[in-house]
């Protein structure tokens, strides 16, 4: 243990004592910070402390002299491991606070003498001088014996908590604050909060009367209904057709499940506009042959209904797949030996059996409209729902934060809600019908009059998201939709052409987003895997105190929509002592913390597969648990670390709710970057750039498929010749 | 890989496990003498995996010390216990060899990459799969994964082995020759064994001492011998091997035997032992004998299902006696399902437990 905390505090006395304390305007290796660096221009901590005024920044010295004393003076384990935790808890908690309490400017909760100097964001300095205490801390946390005296799995919990606490609660704590402030923001208050929360802009419902349009908060959760509804019928329609019947083309049903993945959310709702728009192909040809009116129809609920429809009806499939399968072909069996027909099986025995499922596959639609952003930004028009709106009271015209804060806590209450239904009343119930024991035996076949009614529900749907698909084929191939139908390769011209005359020269106008996009993602997707990962490892292998609590609050940060999260991280990165706003930084935490869940499911999923003794073996023959994890662990779980690789970098390529409040100028995405060029009527670019964007998240999932795939080849021709 | 092994001896000082509030151990102690092999065996659930997993160190005791070797090690984690595993599933890594499996535990412990391998490879050869070393787990029988999980958990010369029913992923037909295996190599080696089963005969057949196990509590614990001839409660007599537990009341108690009266009738046993009142007669199966004429203290009952199993019949009794199990040659003229037949026993093999 010695060894450990004595690394640990050395890191972070280094960054203490050499480091800048304070954010540099570019990293510490950029030349002109450098040179500032060596002439002592940007002092340490401890120089900031001695010779800058800045008093409070003793804070870290508290932890870093207490522990050291401790490690040279104290002999006994149990109390050396006391000192360490009482120490550097305590330097922690006081860093802290001095970080969030003295601030330059801004609304101050209380204000201390002498701090009048006030201080900036923190920086590189401050940055390891935590790590090092935080590390030190979960190294004396494992003396005490918790964790059953693991230093690599209590550091391992407090490096999760940590950054979980820092870019999930904090941010969200933020929007929670904001919306108690005051309309006339002389401070905060409770006074208006609860009539703000409830008031009729949201909550209205006058629209079901049909006296005038509803609240926003009301159009959301109606369209999640319908949404909801929708695709668990569609999707159940779906998986009975895959898993029993005999239907020829399973190979393209099995496409469906793979689009959502690599579908920009707002990519759809372009489709639908090239067909239903006022002057798309369908519109047109209503119009010509029966010379109906070309409204605008689209743009509103329908659209946004339709759009969403589209979108997730394969997220509700791939989860009844599963939910299907899992009833008990002995089941069915046993149900028709006892001289029931195949109707009688399904409405009795099957269907109750998959009412879980069901449910779940329901509220995982609903979540998932109600978190939806790009399809409403496209095709809402007039039609609010929560999501836009705060996007809209964050970048509109009169920019409302508080606003922003109190949609953001509607919202925020209704995903939790509804996920929290989810996980009491479905979640374990479905899970275990989807990993129960392989059951031999046959499913029963659907009876004749449900199969035809499976197909005439689902057939038509899937011919309709053929149509959308190739729209984006040919919406970029042509000069302009519903007017002109010439081919042409402009649009991708404009977008990606490369100057070769003087030198390589990337001159399309989507290039830079488009490097930025690829860049970003490639550095998220390892961090993202890593941490998914290691939270998974943390909730399957081990035990330790609070792991109830670690899980739940996970899983809760699974539950914040994505512009939720945008917002938050406007309103907590954007000044000290954590300003990361305008930088690949933040975007790049954005997406590690976004995409975690892929990554934990993965992971819980994998490793629920492996059995635990192996990992006990090793530690009977003397591996520490870090041993166990890399020589054990992640050989086996090979597989499940790319694909979360590439399911994070995918992810980051189509998110667009949460980025969209964090991009800037010199960091801009390619999700943002195409609902801008959608925003000012640039049809065509927008499409050809989301090809792109399809056809390379594609190649990435192919590539993805193929690896596994020789993985498992170079493993059986071991076998044969042996 | 002589019989210089280090031979521990383990020791549970009232140890208790609770999972919240489930009690898998009561306030257990027990004493394992060093190069014995111990077995724990009882019926599913009665704690007996627990108390491996605490020997190991997998869990941690509630209450109680634990001592291997004569150290307390009840806080130490199982990294750091010199205590080796041999699992249910055998627990191979899929991912590698059999060789890298054997040396693992070496390699870990950062011995030489060359003298890890040759200790891996005479490892290898005690258990009799001298180059086998190449292939992956998967590509052995059951039986011979066995021998490398044994394998791979003795190169590390652990002062205690711990196996959690190691045969009972095994065909019946293999189970004898490995436990035989087993048996041969924790003597050759001298090592400390610590062996769970719920299976009683392997138990009998590979044991130094037999624990047996019963709600989270010691039964009773002897060798095989002991355990078999002076059963302390019926649950012992029925579970180490078969017996028909009769009601009879004790009548009088001295150092030479017991009287009893059985329906009636008073009969002395010289090599029981019981209190005054009401107790269990133990008479195993093939203690009964059968007769067509009544003889003296003989008892009247009716065969009312037989078996034939080739060795043996298998009688099911009803009469005086209340149901009886028994055994007979299949001599020929063997008595048929529906006839009469007197039973009787020898009365100093005879013994009698608390009722
Ligand atoms: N991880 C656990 N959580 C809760 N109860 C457990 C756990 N492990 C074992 N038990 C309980 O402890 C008792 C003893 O289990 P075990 O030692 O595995 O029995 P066995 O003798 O069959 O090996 C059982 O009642 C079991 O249900
Ligand atoms: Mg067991």
């Amino acid at each position: 243990m010695k060894k450990t905390t004595a690394l640990w505090l050395a890191l972070g006395l280094a960054g203490y004592v050499l480091l800048p304390w304070y954010e540099t305007d570019a990293g510490l290796l950029d030349p002109a910070v450098l040179a500032a660096y060596i002439r002592g221009e940007v002092p340490s901590g401890l120089a900031q402390m001695l010779f800058h005024g800045r008093w409070w920044l003793a804070a870290p010295l508290i932890g870093f002299a207490g522990s050291l004393a401790v490690l040279l003076v104290v002999k006994a384990q149990r109390q050396a491991a006391i000192g360490l935790v009482t120490f550097t808890a305590a330097g922690l908690a006081l860093s802290a606070m001095q970080g969030l309490l003295i601030i330059p400017s801004g609304a101050r909760l209380l204000s201390f003498p002498g701090t009048e100097v006030g201080q900036g964001s923190m920086g590189i300095g401050a940055l390891l001088t935590f790590c090092g205490l935080l590390f030190t801390l979960t190294t004396g946390i494992s003396g005490l014996g918790k964790g059953r005296g693991d230093a690599f799995v209590c550091g391992l919990i407090g490096a999760i908590v940590a950054s979980v606490g820092v870019f999930v609660f904090y941010p969200v704590l933020h929007v929670l604050l904001r919306a108690f402030e005051l309309r006339d923001k002389t401070g905060y208050g409770f006074g208006e909060f609860l009539p703000r929360l409830l008031s009729a802009d949201i909550w209205g419902a006058k629209c079901l009367v049909f006296a005038g349009p509803c609240g926003s908060g009301t159009n959301s959760l109606i369209l999640a209904l319908m949404t909801g509804l929708g695709t668990t019928v569609l999707g159940l329609a779906f998986a009975l057709i895959f898993t029993r019947t005999n239907f020829r083309a399973k190979g393209l049903l099995r496409v469906l499940t793979i689009i959502p993945i690599i579908t920009p959310p707002f990519v759809i709702g372009l489709a639908l506009i090239l067909l239903f728009g006022r002057s798309g192909t369908v519109t047109n040809l209503l119009a010509d042959v029966f010379e109906l009116e070309r409204t605008r129809w689209l743009y509103g609920f329908w659209g946004v209904y339709l759009a969403q429809v589209l979108s997730f009806t394969p997220i509700a499939f791939l989860v009844l797949i599963g939910v299907v399968e899992g009833v008990s072909p002995s089941m069915e069996e046993a149900s028709q030996t006892l001289d029931a027909d195949r109707w009688q099986t399904f409405r009795y025995v099957s269907l109750p059996l998959m009412r879980p499922g069901l449910a779940n596959a329901f509220l995982l639609g609903f979540i998932e409209s109600l978190a939806d952003f790009g399809n409403p930004l496209v095709l809402g028009g007039n039609f609010n729902v929560l999501s836009t709106e705060i996007y809209f009271a964050i970048v509109g015209a009169v920019a409302d934060p508080a606003r922003a804060a109190i949609l953001s806590i509607a919202l925020l209450f209704l995903t939790l809600g509804v996920f929290l239904i989810q996980r009491r009343w479905v979640g374990k119930k479905s899970y275990t019908t989807v990993t129960g024991k392989a059951d031999s035996g046959r499913h029963a076949a659907l009876n004749p009059g449900l199969r035809a009614a499976c197909y005439a529900l689902a057939l038509p749907w899937a011919a309709f998201t053929a149509v959308v698909y190739s729209m984006i084929a040919f919406g970029s191939l042509v000069k302009l939709w519903g007017y002109d139908h010439t081919f042409t390769l402009a649009h991708y011209a404009r977008a990606f052409a490369i100057d070769i005359g003087h030198g390589l020269r990337f001159t399309g106008s989507a290039w830079d987003s488009f490097f930025t996009t690829l860049g970003i993602a490639a550095i998220s997707a390892p961090l993202t895997a890593l941490i998914g990962l290691a939270t998974a490892y943390l909730l399957v292998r081990q035990r330790f105190f609070g792991k109830a609590a670690f899980e739940f609050s996970t899983m809760l940060s699974f539950a914040i929509p994505g512009t939720v999260i945008g917002v938050a991280y406007v309103m907590a990165f954007n000044f000290p002592p954590i300003e990361l706003t305008g930088t690949a930084i933040i975007l790049v935490i954005v997406f590690i913390f976004r995409n975690m869940p892929v990554g934990v499911r993965g992971g819980i999923a994998a490793m629920s597969q492996l059995d635990k003794s192996l990992d006990e073996a090793s530690t009977m023959l003397g591996a520490n648990s870090f041993t166990t994890a890399r020589r054990v662990l992640a050989p086996l779980l090979g597989p499940a670390i790319l694909a979360a690789v590439t399911y994070s970098f995918v992810r980051s390529i189509t998110s667009v709710s949460a980025v969209i409040f964090l991009v800037s100028a010199r960091h801009n995405m390619a999700t943002s970057f195409i609902v801008g060029r959608v925003e000012n009527g640039d049809f065509g670019v927008a499409i050809a750039y989301s090809a792109v964007l399809i056809l390379t998240m594609l190649a990435a999932i192919l590539t993805l498929q193929f690896t596994i795939g020789q993985r498992r080849l170079r493993r059986t021709n071991r076998l044969e010749a042996a | 890989m002589t019989n210089t092994l280090p031979k521990g001896s383990v020791r549970f000082d009232r140890v208790a496990k609770r999972y919240g509030n489930v009690t898998a151990l009561k306030e257990l102690s027990l004493e394992i003498e060093p190069g014995t092999l111990v077995t724990l065996l009882g019926p599913s659930g009665c704690g007996k995996t627990t108390t491996l997993r605490l020997i190991a160190g997998l869990e941690s005791a509630s209450e109680g010390s634990i001592f291997i070797g004569g150290q307390d090690v009840t806080h130490l984690s199982a990294t750091y216990r010199k205590v080796s595993m041999v699992f249910q599933s055998y627990a191979l890594f899929p991912h590698m060899t059999v060789l890298e499996n054997v040396a693992y535990g070496l390699t870990v412990k950062r011995m030489r990459k060359a003298e890890a391998k040759q200790r891996a490879e005479m490892g290898l050869e005690l258990v009799g799969l001298k180059g086998f070393g190449n292939r992956l787990p998967s590509e052995l029988s059951g039986g011979q994964q066995q021998r490398v999980a044994v394998a791979r958990a003795i190169v590390l010369e652990p002062e205690v082995l711990l196996l959690d029913e190691p045969l009972s992923n095994l065909d019946a037909k293999l189970r004898r020759h490995v436990r035989e295996e087993i048996r041969q190599i924790q003597q050759r080696l001298g090592l400390t064994a610590v062996y769970v089963t719920h299976d009683q005969e392997e138990a009998m057949a590979v044991s130094d001492r037999i624990i047996v196990m019963r709600n989270a509590e010691i039964a009773q614990e002897g060798s095989p011998h002991d355990l078999y001839e002076r059963p302390a409660s019926a649950f012992i007599a029925d579970f180490i091997g078969d017996a028909n537990l009769v009601d009879v009341e004790v009548t009088a108690a001295s150092s030479s035997g017991a009287e009893i009266a059985l329906c009636g009738r008073k009969l002395t046993l010289p090599s029981a032992a019981a209190p005054t009142g009401p107790a269990k007669l133990v008479l195993r199966p093939h203690q009964i004998k059968l007769d067509r004429m009544p003889g003296q203290s003989t008892f009247p009952a009716e065969i009312t299902y037989a078996a034939y199993l080739g060795n043996q019949i298998q009688y099911t009794l009803q009469g005086e006696l209340g149901s009886l199990f028994a055994v007979a040659p299949p001599i020929a003229g063997a008595p048929q399902v529906g006839s009469s037949v007197f039973v009787s026993f020898e009365p100093t093999e005879a013994r009698l437990v608390s009722a």
